[in-house]
């Protein structure tokens, strides 16, 4: 990126382990045994990404869009946050459901849309929402979810609750209005709201350099009167460090903050998506090398709480867990016809009722085979 | 029972909703200090402080998709889209988020939104001023359409709206906004949503509105009873969910019916209307379905008289229904 003479120099990035895994920065305060759950957290995301884009190529659900290479800035993130805090999540963020204790049966019967699924079969995969952990249900229009972060922050401020809302976004997403839009209104109103760009480098396959002239995404925060940060998003520590200082900012009533956690996305857009016709392979060496759950492992070794041996374990667990959920979720039939025409409204009125009767004697339509093309 | 007009009527719902509900809150451009461009909002803000009748940035999709927020978080927020022609920046929150939201996460996420926009023709206001974009709204599953045509409905349509759990696009016909006064229910005056209501009854002909086209078919009704035909008028009141009820029991009361919008022609909400009666009541009719619209052309400044529904306009496709 060729950064325009005019343009201020980008905000420098927060960094506490270097690629090594070795700590150059202040180590945040984080008790050990929490070191020891983020680091299993990151693990679960990527043993769960690896089986179910498997379980997409073996044609069992849909569709799936991993978050490999992004684990440590979706657990960073979400551990920074309270219970309490809301999230608006973008598509890599199933992890910070997962992490607030969304189990992985939900996940899978998500993806599967049974009759199990929290959605009963409603929204396509990795479009995961959870009342229960306060995560609110994303549609698939990129940048939406901002201004409703923005709103609910400014709801929680009228009713003086301290709760911080997180609008999660791509680098994409920075370019859409809605983006523009909540970072506006949250600038004016200094709105307890931390925007958290995963800027994993794409957008599909659409480069950075294509997406902004800016020479950051964290710089834009300027403009609208308030801080952006911008931090190694494979550092797990630097995250907690940057994201931490920002919702703590936040609910000490002084408004929003952007963090831009510098990433990238190891796999392709998604399960529909062949990264090879757009990037070359010598880019995605070289993100190899800042691997953020190696760089999180050195550290945890070198610092004596992790040993080597205790990590197989832990991966054959979770592909038990795994497994077990996928065979239990493969045994639930698919929502009943009838409950499409639920929750359009709070109650169903008559022209629904109507056409429920109608779909009902209908019954099953024709079953369309093949793989989503996006 | 106070006099008032569409505008004090509406302020006076609000400033009771603002009342007695602390989740209530008033959003949009100019909504504060000035209390709006149309004054609907005036003296709210004096009232109820600036966090809860708040001025917000020139952006509508911050505006609804803030309000989205709000909702989700608790609060029944009334956003203000300064002209209805102005809410396409706002579409893709209303259309994919506000009316979606409670589908899409199983009922977990409510969105108790109320958008109110003044909408049409007739103030001189051009294209971009003017238009009636119901329809598009209408098209979407999850939203409440709604337009009062008298003070009185204004208030408890709005109030009604307010009280419910789903969001409503509440569009006010800006041309009646000062044209009548009558009684106005003082207090928590509600009219229920989905429930249309005979604005002149009649036994040959009936003629399906709403907003500012109910006083234009309720004059052409008078014309036509000097002629000596009876003429109901239904006011639909809430377009979607529809009061099918009462439309179908006045056409196949009367047998003939005429569909009166300001909105263009084709795919307008009128289409629907014919469809429905001629579905579920054609063996009663005789005649054609007839629609009276605006034309399939943008809205027009110098001639919109002629662009606009008028009575003389009803009048005649009441004459020609009647001829059969
Ligand atoms: C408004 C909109 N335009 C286009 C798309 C299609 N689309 C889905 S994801 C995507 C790229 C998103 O990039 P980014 O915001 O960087 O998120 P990432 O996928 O990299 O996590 C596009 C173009 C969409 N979903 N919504
Ligand atoms: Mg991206």
């Amino acid at each position: 990126m060729t950064p325009s003479p005019s343009a201020p120099p980008p905000p420098s990035t927060l960094q506490v382990l270097d690629i090594e895994g070795k700590a150059r920065g202040t180590v945040p305060e984080i008790p050990p045994e929490d070191l020891i759950r983020l680091f299993r957290h990151m693990l679960r995301m990527r043993v769960l990404d690896q089986r179910m884009l498997s379980l997409q190529r073996q044609g069992r659900i849909g569709f799936y869009g991993t978050a490999t290479g992004q684990e440590a800035a979706v657990t960073g993130s979400a551990y920074a946050l309270r219970p309490t805090d809301w999230v608006f999540p973008a598509l890599r963020e199933m992890g910070v459901s997962l992490w607030r204790g969304t189990t992985i049966r939900e996940i899978v019967c998500q993806l599967i849309g049974n009759r199990g699924d929290v959605l009963i079969g409603r929204q396509m995969p990795c479009h995961f929402s959870d009342r229960k952990v306060l995560t609110v249900a994303w549609s698939s229009v990129i940048g939406t979810q901002l201004p409703q972060a923005m709103g609910a922050a400014w709801a929680a401020r009228i009713l003086k609750h301290d709760t911080v809302c997180m609008g999660y976004l791509g680098d994409g997403a920075s370019s859409s209005s809605d983006f523009h839009a909540a970072a506006n209104f949250a600038g004016v109103y200094r709105l307890p709201v931390v925007f958290f760009c995963q800027n994993n480098q794409w957008a599909i396959s659409v480069p950075l350099k294509l997406q902004t002239a800016s020479e950051s995404i964290a710089v834009k925060a300027v403009a609208y009167g308030f801080p952006g940060v911008r931090v190694d998003g494979n550092d797990v520590l630097a995250v907690i460090d940057a994201t931490r200082a920002a919702v703590d900012r936040a609910r000490r009533g002084e408004g929003p903050t952007l963090v831009e956690a510098v990433t990238f996305r190891m796999g392709g857009h998604s399960s529909s998506d062949d990264p090879t016709r757009y990037r070359e392979a010598d880019e995605v060496r070289e993100w190899e090398r800042r691997d953020p759950l190696q760089r999180f492992r050195s550290y945890l070794e070198g610092r004596g709480l992790l040993r080597a041996e205790e990590e197989p374990g832990w991966t054959q667990e979770l592909n038990d867990e795994i497994g077990a959920a996928i065979q239990e979720a493969e045994a639930l039939p698919p929502p009943g016809i009838e409950t499409m025409f639920d929750d359009v409204y709070k109650e169903v009125p008559p022209h629904l009722e109507e056409q429920r009767r109608y779909a009902l004697a209908m019954g099953e339509g024709q079953k369309v085979e093949g793989a989503f093309p996006l | 029972m106070p006099q008032m007009t569409m505008v004090q009527a509406l302020q006076d719902a609000l400033r009771v909703a603002l009342r007695d509900d602390p989740t209530v809150v008033v959003l949009g451009e100019d909504v504060g200090r000035n209390g709006g461009v149309f004054r609907v909002t005036e003296g709210l803000q004096a009232e109820f402080g600036s966090e809860r009748v708040a001025d917000t940035p020139l952006s509508e999709n911050g505006i609804v998709g803030g309000a989205i927020g709000m909702a989700l978080y608790g609060l029944r927020p009334v956003a203000e889209i300064q002209f209805v022609d102005f809410i396409y920046p706002a579409f893709d929150q209303i259309v994919s988020e506000l009316a979606k939201m409670r589908w899409r996460s199983a009922g977990q996420y409510s969105c108790p939104v109320v958008v109110r926009a003044p909408y049409g023709g007739g103030i001189k206001g051009g294209l971009y001023h003017s238009q009636s974009p119901e329809a598009y709204f209408c098209h979407t599953a999850g939203l409440k359409v709604v337009i009062p045509s008298t003070p009185s409905d204004a208030k408890g349509l709005l109030l009604a709206s307010l009280a419910g759990e789903d969001p409503v696009i509440f569009l006010e016909p800006k041309r009646l906004y000062r044209t009548l006064k009558e009684d106005v229910p003082e207090g928590r005056h509600t009219v229920p949503l989905s429930m249309a209501r005979v604005a002149r009854a009649g036994e040959q002909c009936t003629v399906l509105a709403y907003g500012a086209m109910v006083p234009v078919s309720v004059e052409a009704a008078s014309s036509a009873a000097e002629r000596g035909w009876s003429v109901e008028v239904v006011d639909l009141r809430t377009l979607v969910p529809l009061d099918s009820e009462t439309v179908l029991e006045s056409a196949r009361k009367t047998g003939r019916v005429v569909i009166v919008h300001e909105a263009p022609r084709t795919c307008g909400f009128g289409a629907e209307l014919a469809a429905l009666v001629a579905e579920r009541a054609i063996t009663a009719l005789q005649a054609p379905i007839l629609r009276v619209t605006g034309y399939d052309t943008p809205f027009p400044y110098t001639l919109e008289h002629s662009y606009l529904p008028d009575a003389p306009r009803v009048l005649r496709a009441i004459e020609h229904v009647m001829a059969y």
